[in-house]
Parts: structure tokens; C-alpha cells; sequence
């Protein structure tokens, strides 16, 4: 017979329920639903009093309706009348209704509280078990402070039922995680831990997650668990099959207590007293033992709960890391479990065996099963697996067999999961790096990652080869020759014309001697891949040239007449612009010893931990990345003279330098000279020329001396955004560069570039006054919206804290990582709070961080893009305006504006050639959203039409208000 | 600690979630759609494990599931539960549901939710596990249908 009987429920639910399995639409069923809603919205509030059956039949539809994913706003107050009912059922579905509705924040929880505490003293253990269900569910703060005390009374108390009992230790459990002020166990200690000898298997399961968790927070105070923990372990261990009755299953002895108990033990060392641990030991070589014999059923559940425990035990004995010969056994169990044909064991001895590699133990014996390994990366099925194998192939290598993993690493690269590769990539520089004898190889293995792997290689891979190189004499010529070879491929990743352009512009000299590689040669060759980069790596090759013309003096000629065409001397970009004009004056007026100073070979870089390990790190969280890893790399980081944690674009430069502190990917020390800082000058004019573009735009923003400063209330709170925020925000929509602010005291100047979802500004504070600003901090935050999704922000940015005195006329640099999670339309706020002569100033503004930033553009031919365009034709995935123009019309200034905005703009699309049509994807981490844009100027009217198409419905409406804005 | 327990057909229809931390209503849908992209491409044979999706923990989760005719069983679980382990609760609570409701098939989860949920309450209680043994389990959802039984009739009487 079964034990719920299906008749006897309430019919009118099941009705509705089948109700809403006939809706043949979702539509149908949205207005089912609502019909029912305000059938029992009418029934809650008629005049009528409800009985008891009936508030439970539409608490309980209630229930469902929720359960099918929709809001429920109302019947709290019913369902809580429920409780106080004396009928099983009707309380029952009460406590359902608000373990599944009510958050911890309720209004309600006073009154549930008291229907609990009637409850709990009811001594019915069938209600004292749904109140204790209850309180665990909620978990609030209220009930913590309303039973904590009581609890654990009921825990140990003689007369308690076993069911109640288990309850009881849970719902402690529960209040400790949320409360653990609140919950004193003092007196209750040793009546807990004794919990372990209750004679009801039950109790003990319940109890021991507690004790686990309170012997985490109180080692010392618990720690008389241990040699009740192995006694009980013991005895399930060594019990006969059949001993246990019920908790054994599938021929297995308790196997779920058994790995609770052995996780038990993982949290104290080994037991200090000779017979326990003699005991323990005994109990754990008879798990493996046990895994010999032949199994007593075929189904796989008697394999998996007899593998639970084993796991568990190697957990244990990889956790005491002191005896060599468990280990080993491990290690060879494991081993078999690498080939076994249920891939949840390949799975688990992989994870297992990567602690293991870490013993000094059993790391030779986990080496032994390399091949295995390596086929399991080639040859799996699962990526959860393939995965695994990589961490596990990681794990164990070491000097003796670095070179073999890192081939095959490179190799499985080109087939991997893009899901994994950037962390392979990482992995594979790490390796290359540690355990390199010589770096022609480390020089090899990284520009094959960059050739087979490149839009994987982040920036801290490539500044780490460069690094490296700098910091090594003996491989500089060999890297020279390397990477003039790879530049020699007609298609190269950017990557690899970043590390050529480098290398070639500190050691092309190097390789000068050989006809085939005279300077004249590279210089074509690096200049050949010019105009596919981007400007990032534009501004690369410039400098590359730049230092050219300083080690060889016959090429000065050709590379200043590159530098002077227009395409770069009046380039749109204006770093790239300013690059060319400085550098060709430099290289015309400057005699050869200052050229020669100015651009000196770079300095090596201060030793310190790779920037990369810091980056995986991050990726995998901590825990990730063990401890003797770390320290094994601080060992074998000293090898090198290498690494900083700032990339060579910001790293201390060469003592050379021209004017302005630049943190674009300048690698060449040109620029980036200014000691951070630090650049005392006289009050104004350093600050007015660091932005060469101090053209239109930046006067205007300029202006703003309407003394708010001093009148921002003196209070901690960061002040409202000022009125013309969004106004200043408007002038970086479309550069990226420039002053963002200005007023008597203060200018804030910003650089900033975008790759993909990232971006990174570089924000300049400067004190135009002579007097220094005390307690300067700065705080950026994302406002309202932004926030409220503490789960999914839209946008993540980092930074560090500023130095918090800034002497007058001096600048200090404060950079900003960004992050784009997913579209956004509020800018994040950066608030500014200072002391200027005793007066606190405080102001907030909006940082120029809009959704076009992470635009990158998408060329396409005029058919393409009308098909696209009519893909895109849901009525809100477009958006419109009509509006009067506000600057000219000009097409070379719309133009620019255009690109500025990130996209693509594409000729001979539009057969009206007025018009303008761009393309572009919005890389967001989690998803891209694909955008069309026509700008149709009316040059009669004055008028623009602008028109959006985005595969995303709020980025069009985000895009169309901040275009509107700009023409 | 179990964070969450979900339960939906081969076409992503949540048929039973609980969760053991507090999430919006947002969110959680959001979970069970992450959940059920994750869960319902991968082949039958591969692994039962897999890491978390973002929502839920990220790579400090691991989903543990077990698929059954039309439909999926997902634990989202913490790095202090053995693997294997869920595993065989996630059988054991298959075979309690199937012992009180006779050959449990998806229909008796969509009508007897409250039911589900009250077995699996006897089974895990905020996030940690209750109780493994199926008899104990059973025995106690059949002293609730006592109940509920002499109530009906009480009414009825």
C-alpha cells in the first residue's frame, strides 16, 4: 500500500492544478492563474470567516502558484493563522507555506515565532519537529535571538524523541551559522560531542554535522570528538554487513556516517594518543582493504557508497600527510580508480590524486601515472574530466617532466574547450616560467601559446615574456631572432606584433648584423602589420620605431617620413597622433647622446611574484593554488630576476622621458616616466598640458567655478552627483580621453582603453593650489540600480586607495579595473572627499563609463548589414529620435564621432550617402549584444534621425539616449 | 552544506526546488534555467559532477545530479559533501518517493508538491542531512498520513 494516499487530498487544488496542465499557451495559463489569484484575494478578504480546510486548500494553491515561478504578494497572514491551528494538516501546510515564502525579514516573524514557541512546548514531537523545521528554514536573526537558548536543552535533554533530537541538532546547526553570537554551548559541550555514542544512528547523522561545524570554529573545546569519532568509526567499519539493520546500504555499513565521520576527523591533526591512532589507522587500511575484495552486489550503488568511504578515507590520510606507507596504498588505489570504466571514479581519483601530487611523499608515485593522465586529457569524453586531468597534470609536474606536460599542454590547447583555455594558457606560462633551465625554451613555449592560443593570452602573460627577457641577457638575441621569425608568418596574432614590436625595438640591434634581419627589414616587417592592429598596439609600434631611429641611425629617415603622413600625424586617435608628432620632433631636434639617453635600453624589472600566479589565482579563488605552490614559486621565482606585478607599460622606466606620464600600453619608457605620484610643479600648467587634446572640449568642462566646493556640506556621506554630472559625462561618450573635471582647486583628467569587457582608467588628481589636501580619498561605487543585484552587478570595478596627501601643484594616479558583466545604463559614481585648508570638500561624479566603451567594431559589406538589420526588426529591439542638432554638422567631426563611439563605420552601405551606418557588438561577460546604428542628418533642418537596432532591447534604448545627446 | 536542491523535467519545468540559502525569486528562477542549460546538455555516461554555474557559487559548487526517465534530481552542494555520497541520497530519496507513492512518476510531483517537499523534509533539514535511512523516512511520513487521515475523516464525520 502506499503510503500517501493520492484520494484524500483537497480536490479543488487538484482541479486547478489540472487546469493549468491544459492551458495551451502560457498566456492561458498566466490568466488561470490570475482568475484563481483573485478568487482567493476575494475569499481571503470577504466578510466571511474562512475554516480552517478552506484557508488551507488556497494557502496551498497559493504554495503552487508559486512554486510555478510566480510572485505571491499575499496570504502570509493566512497562512500564518495556520499554525495555530491544532490539526496536523492545516499547520502543516502553514510551516510549508512560510519555509517556502517567508525571508528572514518578514514583519510576520513575531507573530510565527509565537506559534513556534507554543509549539516547541507542545511536547506533541510531530509539532515540535515542524516548528524546529521551521526555525531552520528561516534562520533569522529574530528567531536566533527568540531560541537559541532553548534548543539546545531540547537537544540533550533525557526524554527527548530520537526524531525531535535529530531536528533539534540541525536547527542549532542552522542558528550557529547565522547567529554564532547567540548561540552559547559553553555548559552544553560535552553533552554534544556525546551525541557521537547515541545509540539511535539517526541522532548521530544529525549530530555530527553539528559537531563538525562547531569543531571548525572551536578546535580546542571539541576536540574530545576525535577519540569518540574513531571508536564509532571502528565499530561501523568492522561490523558485519548485516549489524546495522536499516543504515546499511546496499551491503554497505552506514556509509553516509562513516564519510561524515572521516570528515570529522579532517579537521585536527592525527590523535596524539597511541591507541587511537592506532585504531584509526587500523579502521583505515581496512577500507582499503575492503576495496580488494569482490564486490557483494552488482549494482552500482553498493560500489559508489563503498567508494564514498574510501574517498573520504584518502581525503583523511592525504589530510595527515605522515604515513608514507597509507600513502602510497592511496596513491595506487587511486591509480586503478584512473582507468576504471565509471568516469565518476576517473573523476574523483583525478581531484583526489592533485592533493596527493603535493605530498612529498606520494608526488613520485602520483608522477608514475603521467601517461595515464595525459591520455585522459586526450581522450575523454567530459570536459569535467578533461579538466581534472589538466589540474592534475599541472599539479605534478615538476622539473624532471616539465617539458613533456608543457608540450602536451600546447598540443591539447588547440582542441580544448574554450570554457578552460584561458586558464590552460595561464597554466602552461606558469610552468614555462618555473621550471625553465633555459629560456630559449620558455621563449618558444610562450610564443607558441601566443601562435596557437592568442586571444587567450592576457596581458600578464605577454608583459611577463618581456619582463623576462629584459631581465636576461643570455636569451635576448635568441629572443630577437624568435620573434622576427614569428612576425614572418603572413597572419600573427596581435599578441605576437605586441611581444615583436618590444623585442624588436629593445634588441633588433641584436640581429642587425644578418642581411636577411637588417634593421631596414624588421622596420618593413613590423610596419607591415600596422594597420591591421588596433591603436593599443599602434601606439606600441610607434615607440618601437621611435627607439629604432636611436639604435639605428639609417633608418631615421624612412621612419620619420612614416611618422610625418597624415594617417599618422593627423590620426583621429589622438594618443596615436600625439605619439607621431612628438616623436618625429624628438628624432629631428634631438642630438644623438639625448636621443641616446632619452632612449635608453629598459632597465631590468624589481623581482617579485608573477603577476600571472596572482592572476590564476583569482580565477580559481583562494584555496585554488596551494600553499607550497606558492612558496615553491617564491623558490623558484628567484631564479629569474623576475617580474612585477605592474606590467611593463607602468613599471618604472628608464630615467629618460618626455613630458607627460601616459598609462596606455607603452612599453618603451618613453612616457610612462613621471614618478606616480609624486610631480610637484608649479600650480596649472603641468596640469593643463597633460592632455593634449585641451581643445574645445576641455575648456568647457573647465569651467565650473561656481565655488560649490566650499559650500558641500561638511559631512561624512558622499555628496549627490552635481547637477551637470551627466552633462560632463556626455563629453567622454565618444573619447576617451581628456579633463573630466575642473574647478579652483581640483582637476581631474582621465585616460582610459576598452578591450572587449574590460577596460582600465587611469584617473589624474591634480591640486591646482599651493597648499597640500589632506585625507584625500577617493570611492567609487555603482549607484541604485546597480547595487540592488548583489548577485549579478553589472559592472565590477576595482581599485586601490590613493595616497592621502597631495602636495599643492602635485598630481597623484589612481587606476581603475572595469568590468563588464552585463549591460547597464547607470554610470559607476566616483566620489572625491578631501580637506583644503580645514574645510572638507566633497563632491561625486559620474565616471565616464558608458555601455559603448566595450563596443568592438564589426565590419561588414552592405548586404550583410541589411539582412542583420531586418533580423533585428522586434518593435523594442529598435529604437528611435528625431532631434534638433546641437553641434555642427560637419562631416569629418561626425565622423570621428562616430568612431569614437567604438564602431565600425561603413561606406557605401546606405544608398543615400548623407547618411551614416555603423556596427559593432557590445562584449559583455556574459553575453554580445550585436548593434546597428543610422545617423540621417537633415542639414536643411538642422535635424537628425538616429535609429538602433541591438539583438538586445535595453541596449538600444541605453545607446539611442546617450547618441541623442551627442550631435 | 546542501545550498540547493532542485528537481525539473527534460524540458528545464521545475518540478521541486528548495533552496537552503535565501535567494530572491529572481534569482532562483534564473538558478533553476543556469541549472537546467548546464545539467541537460551533457551526454548520458559522462560524469555525474560538475562545477557550479555563476549564480550559485561559482567554482567552490559542484552540481551532483542523477537523471531519471523524464527527469532531472540536481543537488548544488559545497565542498564538504562527499560526491558519491549525494549521490546515493539522491537514490535513496528516488526510492523513498517511489515506496509512498507507488511507481512515483513526474505526475505525482506536480500534484502532491506538499508531500514532496514533506519527505524531503524528513530528509534534509537547512541544508544538512536528517536522516539516510529509508524505513526511518518512510516511517515518519507514514504517522503524518495517520494524522491527516483521522482529520479528513473527523471532517467528514
Amino acid at each position: 500500500m502506499p503510503a500517501v494516499s493520492k484520494g484524500d487530498g483537497m480536490r479543488g487544488l487538484a482541479v486547478f492544478i489540472s487546469d493549468i496542465r491544459n492551458c495551451k499557451s502560457k498566456e492561458a495559463e498566466i490568466k488561470r492563474i490570475n482568475k484563481e489569484l483573485a478568487n482567493i484575494r476575494s475569499k481571503f478578504k470577504g466578510d466571511k470567516a474562512l475554516d480552517g480546510y478552506s484557508k488551507k486548500k488556497y494557502v496551498c494553491k497559493l504554495l503552487f502558484i508559486f512554486l510555478l515561478g510566480h510572485d505571491i504578494d499575499f496570504g502570509h497572514m493566512e497562512a500564518v493563522n495556520l499554525l495555530s491551528s491544532n490539526k496536523y494538516t492545516e499547520k502543516q501546510i502553514g510551516y510549508l507555506f512560510i519555509s517556502v515564502l517567508v525571508n528572514s525579514n518578514s514583519e510576520l516573524i513575531r507573530l510565527i515565532n509565537n506559534a513556534i514557541k507554543n509549539d516547541l512546548s507542545s511536547r506533541n514531537p510531530t509539532f515540535m519537529c515542524l516548528a524546529l523545521h521551521c526555525i531552520a528554514n528561516v534562520g533569522s536573526r529574530e528567531m536566533a535571538e527568540a531560541f537559541a537558548s532553548e534548543i539546545p536543552r531540547i537537544l540533550v535533554a533525557g526524554d527527548t524523541m530520537d526524531s525531535v533530537k535529530q531536528s533539534a541538532a540541525l536547527c542549532l546547526l542552522r542558528l550557529y551559522k547565522t547567529s554564532p553570537d547567540l548561540v552559547l554551548m559553553g555548559e552544553w559541550t560535552s553533552r554534544v560531542v556525546h551525541l557521537l555514542n547515541d545509540q539511535h544512528m539517526g541522532v548521530v547523522t544529525a549530530a555530527i554535522s553539528l559537531i563538525t561545524c562547531l569543531s571548525q570554529k572551536n578546535p580546542d573545546e571539541f576536540k574530545t570528538c576525535v577519540s569518540l569519532a574513531v571508536s564509532r568509526l571502528s565499530r561501523i567499519v568492522s561490523s558485519a554487513s548485516t549489524d546495522l539493520q536499516d543504515y546499511t546500504y546496499y551491503f554497505v555499513p552506514a556509509p553516509w556516517l562513516s564519510c561524515k565521520l572521516l570528515r570529522l576527523l579532517q579537521c585536527y591533526p592525527p590523535p596524539e594518543d597511541g591507541a587511537v591512532k592506532g585504531r584509526l589507522v587500523e579502521c583505515l587500511e581496512t577500507i582499503l582493504n575492503k576495496a580488494q575484495e569482490p564486490p557483494k552486489s552488482k549494482k552500482v550503488q553498493h560500489s559508489n557508497a563503498k567508494n564514498a568511504i574510501l574517498f573520504e578515507a584518502i581525503s583523511l590520510i592525504i589530510h595527515y600527510d605522515s604515513e608514507p606507507n597509507l600513502l602510497v596504498r592511496a596513491c595506487n588505489q587511486l591509480g586503478q580508480f584512473l582507468q576504471h570504466r565509471e568516469t565518476n571514479l576517473r573523476y574523483l581519483a583525478l581531484e583526489s590524486m592533485c592533493t596527493l601530487a603535493s605530498s612529498e611523499f606520494s608526488h613520485e608515485a602520483v608522477k608514475t601515472h603521467i601517461e595515464t593522465v595525459i591520455n585522459a586529457l586526450k581522450t575523454e569524453r567530459d570536459v569535467s574530466v578533461r579538466q581534472r586531468a589538466a589540474d592534475l597534470l599541472y599539479a605534478m609536474c615538476d622539473r624532471s617532466n616539465a617539458k613533456q606536460i608543457v608540450a602536451e599542454m600546447l598540443s591539447y590547447l588547440e582542441t580544448a574547450d574554450y570554457s578552460i583555455r584561458e586558464e590552460m594558457v595561464l597554466k602552461v606560462a606558469i610552468l614555462a616560467e618555473k621550471y625553465a633551465v633555459d629560456y630559449s625554451w620558455y621563449v618558444d613555449t610562450i610564443l607558441n601559446l601566443i601562435r596557437i592560443a592568442g586571444d587567450y593570452v592576457s596581458e600578464e602573460v605577454w608583459y611577463r615574456v618581456i619582463q623576462i627577457v629584459i631581465n636576461r641577457d643570455d636569451v635576448q638575441g635568441y629572443a630577437a631572432k624568435t620573434v622576427f621569425e614569428a612576425l614572418q608568418a603572413p597572419a600573427c596574432h596581435e599578441n605576437m606584433v605586441k611581444v615583436g614590436g618590444y623585442i624588436l625595438g629593445e634588441f633588433g640591434n641584436l640581429i642587425a648584423g644578418d642581411p636577411r634581419s637588417s634593421p631596414l627589414v624588421q622596420f618593413n616587417l613590423l610596419h607591415s602589420k600596422f594597420h591591421l592592429c588596433s591603436v593599443p598596439t599602434r601606439a606600441l609600434l610607434l615607440s618601437a620605431y621611435i627607439k629604432f631611429i636611436n639604435l639605428f641611425p639609417e633608418t631615421k629617415a624612412t621612419i620619420q617620413e612614416v611618422l610625418r603622413c597624415d594617417s599618422q600625424i593627423r590620426n583621429s586617435d589622438v594618443e596615436l597622433q600625439q605619439r607621431a608628432v612628438e616623436y618625429l620632433k624628438l628624432s629631428s631636434i634631438a642630438s644623438t647622446d639625448v636621443l641616446a639617453t632619452v632612449l635608453e635600453e629598459m632597465p631590468p624589472f624589481p623581482e617579485r611574484e608573477s603577476s600571472i600566479l596572482a592572476k590564476l589565482k583569482k580565477k580559481k579563488g583562494p584555496g585554488a593554488v596551494s600553499v607550497t605552490e606558492l612558496e615553491d614559486s617564491k623558490r623558484e621565482g628567484g631564479e629569474l630576476n623576475g617580474g612585477s606585478d605592474r606590467g611593463p607599460d607602468t613599471a618604472a622606466m628608464a630615467a629618460s622621458n618626455a613630458s607627460t606620464p601616459s598609462p596606455s600600453a607603452d612599453l618603451l619608457g618613453i612616457r610612462s616616466s613621471a614618478p606616480v605620484g609624486a610631480a610637484p610643479t608649479s600650480a596649472g600648467s603641468l596640469l593643463v598640458d597633460v592632455f593634449s587634446e585641451a581643445g574645445p572640449a576641455a575648456p568647457s568642462a573647465a569651467v565650473n567655478d561656481d565655488g560649490f566646493l566650499s559650500s558641500a556640506p561638511p559631512s561624512e556621506d558622499p555628496a549627490p552627483p552635481l547637477s551637470e554630472a551627466d552633462e560632463l559625462l556626455n563629453k567622454f561618450v565618444c573619447k576617451n580621453n581628456g579633463v573630466l573635471f575642473e574647478n579652483q582647486l581640483l582637476q581631474i583628467g582621465i585616460k582610459s582603453e576598452y578591450r572587449q569587457n574590460l577596460g582600465r582608467m587611469y584617473l589624474f588628481y591634480g591640486n591646482k593650489t599651493s597648499v597640500q589636501f589632506a585625507s584625500f580619498t577617493t570611492t567609487v561605487s555603482c549607484p541604485g540600480e546597480l547595487q540592488s543585484h548583489i548577485l549579478f552587478p553589472q559592472l565590477n570595478v576595482q581599485t586601490k586607495a590613493v595616497e592621502p596627501l597631495v602636495e599643492g601643484g602635485a598630481q597623484i594616479q589612481q587606476v581603475l579595473n572595469i568590468e563588464c558583466l552585463t549591460d547597464f545604463s547607470e554610470a559607476p559614481l566616483l566620489n572625491i572627499k578631501f580637506r583644503y585648508g580645514g574645510a572638507l570638500q566633497n563632491l561625486t561624479l559620474k565616471l565616464p563609463v558608458t555601455i559603448n566603451k566595450f563596443f568592438q567594431p564589426t565590419e561588414m559589406a552592405s548586404h550583410d548589414f541589411f539582412q542583420r538589420w531586418k533580423q533585428l526588426s522586434q518593435p523594442a529591439q529598435e529604437a528611435q529620435k528625431i532631434f534638433k542638432a546641437n553641434h555642427s554638422m560637419d562631416t569629418e567631426v561626425l565622423k570621428a564621432k562616430l568612431l569614437g563611439l567604438g564602431t565600425a563605420l561603413l561606406d557605401d552601405v546606405d544608398p543615400n550617402p548623407e547618411n551614416y551606418v555603423c556596427a559593432g557588438v557590445i562584449q559583455t561577460k556574459g553575453q554580445q549584444v550585436g548593434c546597428l546604428l543610422r545617423l540621417e542628418p537633415n542639414a536643411q533642418a538642422q535635424m537628425y534621425r538616429l535609429t538602433l537596432r541591438c539583438s538586445k532591447d535595453s541596449v538600444s534604448r541605453r545607446l539611442c539616449e546617450l547618441l541623442a545627446e551627442q550631435f | 552544506m546542501i545550498k540547493a536542491i532542485l528537481i525539473f523535467n527534460n524540458h528545464g519545468k521545475p518540478r521541486l526546488s528548495k533552496f537552503y540559502e535565501h535567494y530572491n525569486e529572481d534569482t532562483e528562477q534564473q538558478i533553476i534555467r543556469e541549472t537546467f542549460h548546464l545539467v541537460s546538455k551533457r551526454d548520458e555516461n559522462v560524469c555525474n559532477f560538475l562545477e557550479g554555474g555563476m549564480l550559485i557559487g561559482g567554482s567552490d559548487y559542484k552540481l551532483i545530479y542523477r537523471h531519471y526517465a523524464t527527469l532531472y534530481f540536481v543537488f548544488c552542494v559545497d565542498s564538504s559533501e562527499s560526491e558519491l555520497g549525494i549521490l546515493d541520497l539522491i537514490q535513496v530519496f528516488v526510492e523513498t518517493l517511489d515506496k509512498c507513492f507507488e511507481n512515483v512518476c513526474e505526475l505525482d510531483l506536480i500534484f502532491h508538491v506538499d508531500k514532496v517537499h514533506n519527505i524531503l523534509a524528513e530528509m534534509v533539514m537547512g541544508g544538512m542531512v536528517l536522516e539516510t535511512n529509508m524505513n526511518e523516512i518512510i516511517t515518519q511520513v507514514d504517522a503524518q498520513n495517520k494524522m491527516e487521515k483521522s482529520e479528513v475523516t473527523s471532517v467528514l464525520a
